[in-house]
């Protein structure tokens, strides 16, 4: 088992050099694509559902990646005084107006990828840029969700859903409209004057969402947003965020563990290693649009891209899996 | 649009408005049963005290309830042997207010500076832990030489005993704001300064107001030793002036006047901090009506 998958890694690691050869020469759309031309031979046969030459959302000329990981490799300072690789020559770019899920096992460096591109931790090496320029600070046009509660506990609803017009020099009376009109947008019309402990989670992510959404990013990090909710509001979230975003135009860069989520909402699944992150294998989803959340689960193709990418994906779980139960032991 | 929880201003069913307002006479008759065992504990005290002092126990050494009262009247109705007890009162309560309000100011500044900026706080920390182990109280004496018998030497005193109760509270609080709520500020485009105005103040805000009730028995605290190490006027010399007249009734009488400021006192800042914590779960136990 070890050593299949070992030898699994080796030939992902050359596909992946191969393709960042090809990033250099080509526009990296057709790179991607071709790379998985590539990782066909190595997918478990007789799934059609994830054609590689699909025609991701119109790579033309005019579409630059908005966002471009290349090599970005991330080290902190592990709390014994060593250094812990969190991210390792990561690659993964995403073109304007991509719905991108990015799966993986826990603490494999998902979180840290999104700090990466947010401009909140710069890399440790390789490349990351954000609409074109490499990322020096919080670059514009960025929104990002946090996997824990950013809302101010003192703020109301709207209060809270201000602050981002607010700090961006807008009117007192002009941030309150706008942010009147996305509580409401979100569904929390009527709640404008609680405070956040008033609230039940799900409510609470709806803040968050609103108080992103309010700035109107062009990319819009997030970070496993929906997973402490329970499955009822979880699927009525998703459907809520296909709802805002369709019509936006904005990059989605959606972090969960939720294979089924992923593959819900995104046009594309980024699968990542077990720690140090890279990512292993990208699988177009190849769904139709717009998509009914709580229906499109139940459909054939849906399972056969479901049961692809989980091939891939369990490999992992089961590394880290095996890596907990030996520090446990 | 289908929300988590009801919405707001739905029509309550009868049933609960019912075991509402049972709940609410089961906190009422709490209250009065609390408030009458403390009457009678305060009776009793006060009682077996009059008692023993007039038969057991010496009252020119401890004195007695009567007596006090009776000085507490003098002290109203006529006047202090420096003039009327209102002008004691307000001198000291100025002292004190002055000194508490310049010690906050400049506590809360300091500390939510030194608690955001590492450097400052690694050159420094050494410093703060020397003047934080100096015994303050003593400064009254030196500053009664500095600035003289007035209020200013008082005001002084009181400053630095109330600087430092507030400035360790502001440090702590402006450390250890949530990371998380400071980077979601970034993203959403704050400031240097605005992230300090937004974030680190608020949340810095319920440490500080719990440093503020003890300042202000500081300020007072330092206002009555000030006075004691030299005044012309004030509570502290009052006291200080009864024990050079082996005058007990009037020591514990300035005591009572002092405390009973101390509490209007208090009970102002908690009055200030629910209008500042608003936004904060009620905690439990509290006088909340729970079904
Ligand atoms: N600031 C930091 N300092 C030191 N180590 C860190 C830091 N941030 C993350 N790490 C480490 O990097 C690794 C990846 O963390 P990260 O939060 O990116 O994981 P994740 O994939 O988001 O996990 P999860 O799915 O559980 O949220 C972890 O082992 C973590 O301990
Ligand atoms: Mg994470």
């Amino acid at each position: 088992m070890g050593e299949t998958e070992r030898a699994h890694a080796c030939t992902l690691a050359e596909v992946r050099r191969e393709r960042t050869v090809r990033i250099k020469r080509k526009t990296p759309a057709i790179a991607v694509n071709s790379a998985k031309d590539d990782l066909r031979g190595l997918a478990a046969q007789g799934f059609t559902a994830s054609r590689p030459l699909r025609t991701v959302p119109a790579m033309t000329s005019e579409t630059v990646p908005v966002i471009e990981l290349v090599g970005a490799t991330k080290r902190f300072r592990s709390a014994s005084g060593g250094v812990h690789t969190a991210v390792r020559d990561l690659d993964l770019t995403v073109a304007a107006g991509e719905f991108v899920a990015v799966v993986g096992p826990t603490g494999c460096g998902k979180s840290t990828t999104l700090s990466l591109v947010s401009g909140l931790e710069p890399p440790s090496h390789g490349r990351v840029a954000v609409n074109g320029r490499e990322v020096t600070g919080i670059p514009e046009g960025v929104g990002y969700m946090f996997q824990a509660d950013a809302v101010l506990p003192w703020r109301t609803v709207l209060d809270n859903v201000t602050l981002g017009p607010r700090y961006r020099g807008a009117t007192t009376s002009d941030a309150r409209d706008r942010a009147r009109d996305w509580v409401g947008r979100v569904g929390l019309g009527g709640f404008e004057d609680y405070y956040p402990h008033q609230l039940s989670g799900g409510m609470r992510k709806r803040v968050a969402l609103a108080q992103t959404l309010v700035n109107e990013p062009r990319i819009l990090l997030m970070d496993e947003p929906f997973s402490a909710l329970d499955v009822q509001t979880r699927g009525l979230m998703q459907a809520e965020l296909l709802r805002l975003w369709s019509g936006t135009g904005a990059a989605v860069v959606f972090v969960t563990h939720d294979l089924e989520e992923a593959l819900v909402l995104a046009d594309r699944v980024a699968v990542m290693t077990a720690g140090p992150a890279t990512v292993k294998q990208v699988f177009d989803v190849r769904l139709p649009r717009p998509r009914d959340a709580e229906e499109i689960r139940l459909t054939s193709d849906f399972l056969d891209v479901y049961r692809e990418v989980w091939e891939s994906l369990r490999e992992e779980v089961q590394i880290t899996r095996e890596r907990m139960s030996g520090r446990v032991a | 649009m289908s929300h988590d929880v009801a919405l707001p201003g739905a029509a309550a069913p009868t049933d609960e408005d019912l075991a509402v307002s049972s709940a609410r006479a089961a906190v009422r008759r709490r209250k009065l049963a609390v408030t009458g065992v403390r009457l009678l504990l305060v009776a009793v005290w006060l009682g077996s005290w009059e008692l023993s002092a007039t038969y057991l126990i010496d009252p020119f050494y401890y004195s007695k309830p009567s007596a006090i009262g009776g000085k507490l009247v003098d002290w109203f109705t006529q006047t202090t042997a420096f003039g009327s007890i209102w002008t004691q009162i307000s001198y000291t309560l100025q002292e004190a207010v002055a000194g508490f309000a310049l010690g906050g100011v400049a506590g809360v500044l300091l500390g939510i500076v030194l608690g955001r900026s590492r450097f400052v706080a690694d050159v420094l920390a050494p410093f703060i832990k020397a003047a934080n182990a100096i015994p303050r109280i003593v400064l009254a004496s030196l500053f009664v030489i500095w600035f003289g018998l007035g209020m200013s030497s008082k005001i002084a005193t009181a400053f630095i005993l109330v600087f430092f109760a507030v400035f360790f509270n502001a440090f702590q609080g402006a450390r250890e704001v949530d990371r998380g709520l400071v980077n979601n500020a970034r993203i959403l485009g704050a400031g240097r300064a605005q992230i300090l105005w937004t974030i680190v103040v608020p949340s810095a805000t319920s440490w500080i107001l719990a440093s503020l009730h003890s300042a202000f028995g500081f300020a007072i605290i330092g206002a009555v030793v000030g006075e004691y190490s030299g005044a012309d006027k004030g509570l502290g010399l009052l006291i200080n002036n009864a024990q050079g007249t082996f005058d007990s009734a009037g020591i514990y009488a300035g005591m009572i006047i002092i405390t009973l400021i101390a509490l209007v006192a208090e009970w102002l800042l908690t009055l200030l901090e629910r209008r500042l914590l608003r936004w904060r779960p009620a905690a439990s136990g509290s006088h909340d009506v729970q079904i």
